[in-house]
């Protein structure tokens, strides 16, 4: 296998006469970092849509872990964990009831269910949270716990859309903590983010706007790409670009 | 399959927690049966009736009592003049009125027609046409009397003996709650399957859970599973009330009865599934089943025979799974036939459950657009 982890060509989503994403080209690194940077609208959500295999591409072709998006959108899910800007577990469930649902549903059961589910608890530190309604759990607690459904399954691939968004900077710090160590143990990790100091973390970092990549590098690199010092005034003046 | 009991344990968790839906799902076969059964009456019986009797002899009081024992009408007063009895059929003070003419007692006696006048409200064609039918049936026997007696007989010559089979004491509630079994399990089975996916959608629960390598029959099978049992437990509570509280009979297999049920609640679940493909909110998917609920209760024959309609629309109450159904639920319940008279309507129920399945399944997708 070789040790690109996620790969894009050309990859082109259209919605009726808009053009969301047009013809990303980009590669990530297995055990990699990689950020997607871009103000609301560049096409962020819809490229991670479309890797996690929930929207079809128009055009293009893109391999997650090595499984085709367009030819085996299902084989895909099985190599990925996802994590949408929206909290998307059930909040009428317990955590202890979320984690137990989605180890079951990828095909965990019994004893290695238990252990894997045990791991995870005490990876993200949930433990004393076990029997609370995941509705009730401040939005810190919820990112933890969203993220520890989608590591049940040992995913060599994680897609996160705003993962950080409402969480407080505490919460956020401890999160990113997580996210470096996953990385380090091989877990190839695509975030998407508009807070410049996540940015920053991302070993590299692809700028999109309205649905072009137009820088692809290490965060200072795409801060000088894009014509700023930092990447603070990189993001500022695309976004000013874009208003007009 | 290994994913399914997950969905299903989950299904049943979030069932367990949302009181509110719990509440209604298994208080509407209640409230429901005692209401069709206590306060819908299709024969109308007792309506207030107003008379005048300008005759005022032992013959017109006769008449006047015949009318009343048919027990259809209810004397509530006695005026003098029509402008009277006019006014009060017109201020809804009653329904119909008799009027008697003088020179009643006095045609009687000399052998001429003798007349007398049977006004009902027909404003309300339900009440009218039993009024009708009492002072028609009143009127017959009391020429055949009148005939026979002036013949010299002492027996009719002809003697017609109808009876109503299955339903003896031709009893509202018999007739009903065998079709109320079938209109709850269309109104709970289609609504809330097609508001639980949609749910999930508008809560943001179904894009994390189709990013998984879950399969749609067993994300579709888990979603209705428990609801299958909601059905059999509202179908048992209601056949159960029906049974010690209006005394509707069960002659037929039991085995039988809960069998096609089980199929009927299939195809209901189906159906509401498919519902919930064509949908984007919670709100649509209840007015989509609303509008196919209509048609269920007033064309399937639930309240309405479909021999009275007119042909186009016998064809089209066809098109109703609940149609068919019905005439299952009655021949089990009342007329207690087996397996072999309801063949074909079980067969279309069959065709319905396939049919359903085979749209939602094609049309629901583990994407997003």
């Amino acid at each position: 296998m070789t040790d690109v982890a996620v790969d894009i060509r050309d990859l082109t989503r259209r919605f009726g006469t808009l053009t969301a994403v047009s013809h990303l080209t980009l590669a990530v690194q297995r055990g990699e970092v990689f950020g997607l940077l871009g103000p609301n609208g560049s096409g962020k959500t819809t490229t991670i849509r479309m890797l996690c295999g929930l929207l079809e591409p128009t055009e293009g072709t893109a391999t997650v872990a090595g499984v085709d998006v367009r030819a085996a959108p299902e084989r895909v899910k099985t190599q990925i964990g996802y994590m949408s800007q929206r909290f998307g577990l059930y909040e009428d469930l317990t955590v202890r009831e979320n984690l137990e649902f989605y180890g079951g549903i990828y095909g965990l059961s019994g004893a290695a269910q238990r252990d894997r589910e045990g791991q995870v608890v005490a990876f993200l530190g949930i433990g004393g949270r076990l029997g609370q309604l995941a509705g009730q759990l401040s939005g810190g607690w919820k990112q933890r716990l969203a993220l520890g459904c989608a590591l049940l399954h040992h995913p060599p691939v994680l897609f996160l859309d705003e993962p950080t968004a409402g969480v407080d900077p505490a919460a956020r710090r401890n999160f990113w903590r997580a996210i470096h160590e996953l990385a380090q143990s091989g877990t190839t990790v695509l975030v998407t983010t508009h807070y410049m100091d996540e940015a920053e973390r991302c070993d590299r970092l692809g700028m999109m706007s309205v649905g072009h990549l137009i820088a692809l590098g290490t965060p200072g690199e795409v801060a000088r790409q894009v014509g700023g010092t930092t990447l603070e005034d990189a993001f500022i003046i695309l976004q000013e670009q874009d208003e007009r | 399959m290994r994913r399914l009991w997950p969905m299903v344990r989950k299904e049943f968790i979030q069932m367990r927690r949302d009181r509110l839906t719990l509440g209604v799902m298994f208080g509407i076969p209640v409230v429901q049966l005692l209401m069709f059964g206590f306060a819908i009456q299709t024969d109308v019986r007792h309506i207030p009736t107003v008379v005048d009797d300008e005759s005022r002899t032992p013959e017109s009081r006769d008449i006047i009592h015949a009318l009343e024992n048919t027990g259809n009408f209810r004397i509530v007063a006695y005026l003098t003049g029509r402008a009277a009895l006019d006014d009060a059929i017109a201020r809804g003070r009653a329904q119909a009125g008799i009027v008697v003419p003088n020179a009643y007692a006095r045609n009687l006696g000399r052998g001429s027609t003798a007349t007398v006048q049977v006004i009902v409200d027909a404003s309300d064609p339900l009440s009218s046409q039993s009024a009708l039918a009492a002072a028609a049936g009143v009127a017959q026997v009391r020429n055949l009397e009148l005939l026979a007696a002036a013949a010299g007989r002492s027996t009719l010559p002809l003697d017609v003996r109808v009876r109503p089979r299955y339903n003896p004491g031709l009893r509202s509630p018999v007739y009903i709650v065998p079709g109320l079994v079938g209109l709850i399990l269309t109104m709970t089975m289609v609504l809330v399957t097609a508001v639980a996916i949609v749910r999930e959608r508008e809560r943001g629960t179904l894009e994390q859970l189709i990013v998984t390598p879950i399969t749609k029959t067993e994300l579709m099978l888990g979603k209705i599973t428990p609801y299958v049992g909601v059905g059999l437990f509202q179908m048992t509570a209601v056949l159960l009330l029906g049974r010690f509280v209006f005394d509707v009979p069960l002659v037929g297999s039991v085995g039988l009865l809960y069998g096609v049920s089980l199929l009927y609640i299939i195809a209901s679940l189906a159906l509401g599934l498919f519902i919930s493909t064509l949908v984007q909110t919670q709100q649509q998917a209840m007015q989509m089943s609303f509008f196919f609920m209509l048609p269920s209760i007033l064309l399937s024959g639930f309240m309405f025979p479909r021999e009275a309609m007119p042909v186009a629309f016998q064809w089209l109450s066809l098109l109703i799974p609940l149609t068919h159904f019905l005439k299952i639920l009655r021949g089990i319940l009342l007329k207690g036939v087996g397996a072999g008279p309801i063949l074909s309507p079980m067969l279309v129920l069959c065709g319905f459950a396939v049919a359903l399945i085979g749209l939602a399944v094609r049309r629901f997708h583990k994407t997003l657009d």
